[in-house]
């Protein structure tokens, strides 16, 4: 250290400046084994006698009618906080805006600040919760999370109500195989962003020409041993299994569940199954590491597009369709901008410049001549536009009371290692 | 200006009581920022995970202190296998390190000459990019059909590893090899650096001493260079060995389900059993592994200084 500096700001001595960086370095403040240990040994005690003090606790995270009552400021500012899903939205040639939500600027003056900050539901839960829990705003005015999410938000009174009278294109327009989940009968609370069917993937190049269409396949031919994936996501990877064995997974009992669960163990314990993934599994696919797996329909349209060989099946048995909904946090301020942007998405033309782009489910009705002016080859896509054939072989997992999640759960993470 | 201070005679006895107090209170004005940072980042965080580990409830009902200690019992009969799994793979990707990172750091330190900045920042270099974008391109890297599993299975190496059980057939990913050589990339750094600043520091002349006084090469290694850089090989080992146990990305993305460490389980019961006591006493137990580990080794190390 320069003497100058060190007599100017401290006001201490070389002398003084040298003792102390002795301490630090070679004296009894020095970083050696005896007091690193010793350090441990009294935060050990310390944290012990702290710990005696604390009756904290959490909170119940249920919140009662306070969720519809935070004052609008919607009228006063015209903004909106929207966060979404990566890839969810579409996107202008030069990447530098996005058409559809510029649109709805131009005829609402309502400013949309847009994030892309959800990329996996549990993750996200685990951010917004500390705020909801405290009865705070999330600083987002409109999200969008997947059913069993969307539904444990209501459950909790996390959710604002929405008005149903700023919503003439989404009441009208909403298709009947979204209209009345069981977790929010009527759709009170939540409109679907996006519909996400789950069917199986798989990439013929890996599987040697030859088509995989059934878990059962899935789980026992031996041809794919070591190259075959399943889902994170619970509802998806357990609902396709109980549709295989039989069951429905909107009615369903613990013992099926079970039966579920161990069909799947069985094929991990043979090693049949390589990994459950996320998002992850398109990269494995597309390279073959996977040779078939479960797979959500719009990442398959995508892969397509780039890898010939990837080919979908939709199992005799039935395939699970799930949904993405928008909803409003509670304590959120622009309830009504943020209303007025689902009922935007809801306008057929709207609708099928998103969906061309993003390629899920819509889950608009009377989308299909929009959709066939944008891109003929979309609007003929089951995977995008369910035909009656296609429509009548989706199923939904049903919603889980907060016990059963917690118990599903937990067999579930035992099933997938951790 | 200290000296004058100290030495007029003119000045009042009580400023030059108030100017020893304030000399007297430096060091700990100095430590303020520090100690606070570590009581607000890590000491509270610990008592509030301490508290939350003997509660019992849920998230609808709340969670409330019961003293609960059965769930540290229930937590470590459960999931014994991944805390075993956990020491295994950190070890080993540990040892790794310090057989890679070694010749390495020792090349850089004695031997580079003036592309010793250079290799120093190709060390450093794969910190720019993301830790999941590392990750994610090894999945590439270790591709069944890829070049590198191609050699390895044509030299054998596969045939001894799947005797070990670290592989199974002739693929690498989702095995604990894969696993495991995440680990050792992505925490080797950490390994070299303190390596490196140890080898650094070292007055070459000990080794021209060694020299002569007829000590072979092999000999001034083992007796000279080795001892002098146990500091650093005990703080590279640390400095991998403990962040690497508590590691979940690598097993997540590279591993399969028999491959899931302790930190796989802690972030599953967080966030997806909504678990807190249990995710809180997991990583407490952590704690109390790697704690035990590491005295176990700076005592075997036999070393005073970590840095």
């Amino acid at each position: 250290m320069d003497r100058n500096e060190s007599e100017g700001l401290y006001d201490l001595s070389r002398a003084q400046v040298a003792a102390i960086q002795r301490t630090l370095t070679n004296g009894r403040g020095a970083l050696t084994r005896r007091s690193v240990l010793r350090a441990s040994g009294v935060g050990a005690l310390s944290v012990g006698g702290l710990a005696a003090l604390t009756g904290c606790g959490i909170p119940p995270a249920k919140r009662e009618g306070g969720a519809q009552s935070s004052d609008d400021r919607s009228d006063q500012e015209k903004t909106l906080s929207f966060s979404n899903w990566t890839e969810y939205m579409d996107i202008s040639e030069d990447e530098k805006s996005r058409p559809t939500l510029t649109e709805f600027t131009k005829r609402t003056g309502i400013k949309v600040k847009y994030t892309e900050d959800i990329n996996d539901n549990v993750e996200f839960f685990g951010k917004i919760q500390p705020q909801l829990a405290a009865g705070q705003d999330t600083g987002r005015d409109l999200i969008s999370v997947t059913d069993w999410l969307a539904g444990r938000m209501i459950r909790l009174g996390w959710a604002q109500k929405l008005d149903a009278s700023l919503l003439p294109n989404a009441f009208a327009n909403l298709s009947p195989q979204f209209r009345s989940p069981d977790w929010d009968p009527g759709r009170a609370y939540s409109y679907p962003w996006t519909g996400i069917s789950t069917v199986i993937a798989y990439n013929s190049k890996a599987t040697g020409g030859k088509k995989v269409d059934s878990v059962t396949q899935l789980l026992d031919d031996p041809s794919l041993k070591g190259r075959v994936g399943f889902l994170t996501e619970m509802r998806d990877t357990v609902g396709m299994t109980l549709l295989d064995i039989g069951k429905d997974p909107g009615d369903f009992t613990d013992a099926d569940y079970d039966a579920a669960i161990g069909r799947l163990q069985k094929g991990v314990d043979k090693k049949q199954i390589r990994r459950f993934t996320g998002n992850d599994y398109t990269s494995d696919l597309d390279k073959g590491d996977l040779a078939a797996c479960l797979a959500w329909a719009g990442d398959v349209i995508q892969l397509q597009a780039g890898n010939p060989d990837i080919k979908y099946a939709i199992p005799a048995a039935g395939y699970i369709t799930s949904s993405d909904n928008l909803l409003v946090p509670a304590q959120a301020r622009h309830q009504k901008n943020a209303t007025r942007l689902i009922d935007y998405y809801y306008e057929p033309p709207v609708a099928a410049r998103l969906a061309a782009y993003i390629n899920y489910v819509c889950p608009v009705e009377g989308v299909l001549p929009e959709l066939a002016k944008i891109d003929p080859a979309l609007a003929n896509n089951t995977l995008i536009i369910p035909d009656k054939a296609m429509a009548a072989k989706s199923n939904s997992f049903r919603s889980l009371t907060a016990k059963e999640e917690k118990a599903y759960e937990e067999k579930f993470a035992k099933l997938i290692g951790a | 200006m200290t000296a004058t201070a100290t030495a007029a005679p003119a000045a009042e006895p009580g400023v030059v009581h108030k100017r020893s107090l304030r000399r007297k209170l430096v060091p700990y004005w100095l430590l303020l920022p520090g100690i606070l940072w570590l009581v607000v980042f890590f000491a509270l965080p610990l008592v509030y995970q301490a508290s939350t580990s003997v509660q019992t409830g849920s998230l609808e009902e709340g969670f409330k202190v019961t003293w609960h200690f059965q769930t540290y019992w229930d937590a470590l009969t459960e999931y014994w296998p991944h805390f075993v799994r956990s020491v295994l793979y950190a070890g080993t990707a540990t040892v790794l390190c310090l057989l890679l990172g070694y010749p390495l750091a020792y090349l850089i330190a004695f031997k580079a000459g003036r592309w010793r900045n250079l290799l120093l920042v190709l060390v450093i270099a794969p910190f720019f990019t993301s830790f999941l974008i590392r990750t994610l391109a090894w999945k590439t890297i270790l591709s069944d059909s890829g070049p590198v599993v191609d050699v390895l299975d044509t030299v054998g190496f596969l045939d001894i590893t799947n005797l070990l059980g670290m592989t199974d057939g002739s693929r690498v990913l989702a095995t604990p090899l894969a696993v495991v050589t995440g680990l050792t990339y992505n925490f080797l750094p950490f390994m070299i650096l303190p390596l490196y600043t140890s080898l650094e520091r070292m007055d070459s002349r000990l080794h021209e001493a060694a020299g002569d006084l007829y000590a072979k090469p092999s000999t001034t290694f083992r007796k000279v260079t080795l001892p002098l850089s146990m500091p650093g090989v005990v703080s590279g080992t640390l400095l991998t060995f403990i962040p690497a146990s508590g590691d979940y990305i690598n097993a997540e993305l590279l591993g399969s389900t028999d491959t899931k460490m302790v930190g796989n389980v802690i972030q599953s019961q967080f966030l997806r059993v909504l678990d807190y006591p249990t995710a809180a006493a997991l990583s407490f137990i952590l704690m109390a592994v790697v704690l035990i580990v590491v005295t176990i080794y700076i005592r075997r190390a036999g070393t005073e200084d970590l840095v």
